[in-house]
């Protein structure tokens, strides 16, 4: 089944007044060696919240990364605001912010603080600003006793907080959460799934953990590469759970 | 994931702590020239104490001193038989000596500078080579890289043995290389994936 969602739902209360960019795939296919993984896929994202589910090997990892240009679909196109990422990556992975499975990978630097400086590097802020931003994101996160402290021995939940916080500091208009709290001990993934809750960006999560969903505006199921049910949480999770049960 | 202190910035407000990161790297690569041009023994041994001197100044731990130090212990004991049998007990202190305060004046700076402290001086060192089409930034990405990859491939190597060793396996280089490697290139790829989407290479 492959649905084209056109309705856009509305935001939260307090994000109402935001536009969310429009995220749209048209015709994906794509394969790795011999297999197909996504398998023509045409949907258009504008909701807030957007969850995307599957089984393992569905290809909504593969689906998530097209977004930003991780990875370049074999057939079809993928377009943010109508900016194509492998033509304009740059623009692209500007507007939108990616966190991985696995926060390790995604820590460059050896302190918290420089961490998410790290990520405004290229952003020709003066330092002071720099200083100042990074400052800001780590007390929202909740890390900013943490400064100095080596990234590498955070606990789990922290590090997906510093990759959170390394993300969003460059102030992306979407962010693309590839099962962020899959790693992670139930009270580190629930106060992640908080920390994503409270923003104002809007978010296409990928996961398993359905916990994680609550309260999201429409959930896309993928089986096998094809979008197999699109809708509100109540309609569209029963299908994902025929599929894992 | 274990981690390991060698090459970590240690947070601190001493003197050591304040001076600009490019006149320590300076100061760290005259010293290391002046050391290696010692001749006797007292002479190292004088620049070991001072050695010691500064790290009580930046107030370093002796354990994370000792932790920067420790890795070396297998080379030393190596280096030092083959120079005691080759060249004598001279030889084999200074050989051996040398190589223990280089290295301690090294970590010294790396415990007391910041990596993006480090990452502007070699900015700035570098800086007339973007005359010649050099891309310093990334030159300066590849060093904090090196960096970060220290505890990353230590946690792997960790993992790695530990998993052995709850399997009941003996120790094996090929059962621990083949896997560590094989994990690294994974994690290297990941971590490639990651700094593209931050935006590094943009």
């Amino acid at each position: 089944m492959h649905q084209t969602r056109e309705d856009a739902h509305g935001g939260t209360p307090d994000e109402a007044s935001g536009a969310a960019s429009e995220v749209r795939f048209t015709g994906i296919r794509h394969r790795y060696g011999d297999r197909w993984v996504l398998d023509g896929v045409d949907l258009m994202l504008t909701e807030r919240r957007i969850g995307i589910v599957g089984a393992n090997g569905s290809g909504k990892s593969t689906l998530a990364r097209t977004i930003n240009g991780l990875v370049q679909p074999t057939e079809g196109s993928v377009t943010v605001d109508g900016l194509d990422p492998t033509r304009h990556g740059r623009r692209v992975r500007a507007r939108v912010g990616f966190i991985f499975t696995d926060p390790d990978n995604q820590i460059v630097m050896p302190t918290v603080a420089e961490d998410v400086a790290f990520s405004l590097r290229r952003s020709g802020l003066p330092k002071p600003a720099i200083a100042e931003r990074t400052a800001a994101m780590l007390e929202r996160m909740g890390l900013a006793g943490l400064a100095d402290h080596p990234a590498h021995l955070l606990s789990g939940g922290q590090k997906q907080l510093l990759a959170l916080a390394a993300v969003l500091v460059r102030e992306p208009a979407v962010l693309v959460a590839d099962e962020p709290t899959t790693l992670l001990d139930l009270r580190n993934a629930r106060r992640v799934s908080e920390a994503i809750a409270q923003l104002s960006q809007q978010v296409i999560m990928v996961t398993h953990q359905l916990d994680a969903l609550a309260g999201f505006d429409r959930i896309v199921v993928l089986d096998a590469g094809r979008v197999v049910a699109d809708g509100t949480p109540a309609e569209a999770l029963p299908r994902y759970r025929e599929i894992v049960g | 994931m274990t981690g390991t202190p060698i090459g970590l910035y240690h947070p601190g407000t001493s003197v050591l702590h304040r001076i600009p990161a490019g006149i320590k790297l300076l100061a760290m690569l005259l010293a290391v020239v002046g050391v290696v041009l010692l001749h006797r023994w007292w002479e190292l041994a004088i620049a070991a104490s001072v050695t010691a001197v500064l790290f009580a100044v930046a107030r370093i731990p002796p354990h994370l001193a000792w932790s920067q130090l420790r890795p070396l212990r297998y080379i030393i004991v190596l280096v030092a038989a083959l120079q005691c049998m080759l060249a004598g007990w001279h030889a084999a202190v200074m050989v051996c000596g040398t190589i223990v305060v280089t290295v301690a004046l090294a970590a010294l700076v790396t415990l007391t500078t910041r990596v993006t402290a480090m990452l502007d001086a070699l900015g700035v060192a570098l800086h007339p080579l973007r005359r010649l089409g050099v891309d310093t930034d990334r030159i300066g990405l590849l060093l904090a890289l090196t960096i970060r990859c220290i505890p990353l491939v230590a946690g792997i190597v960790t993992a790695v043995s530990e998993a052995r060793r709850a399997r009941g396996l003996g120790f094996s280089v090929r059962a621990l290389a083949a896997p560590v490697v094989i994990r690294s290139l994974r994690s290297a790829d990941a971590l490639g994936e990651a700094l593209i989407a931050r935006g590094a290479d943009d």
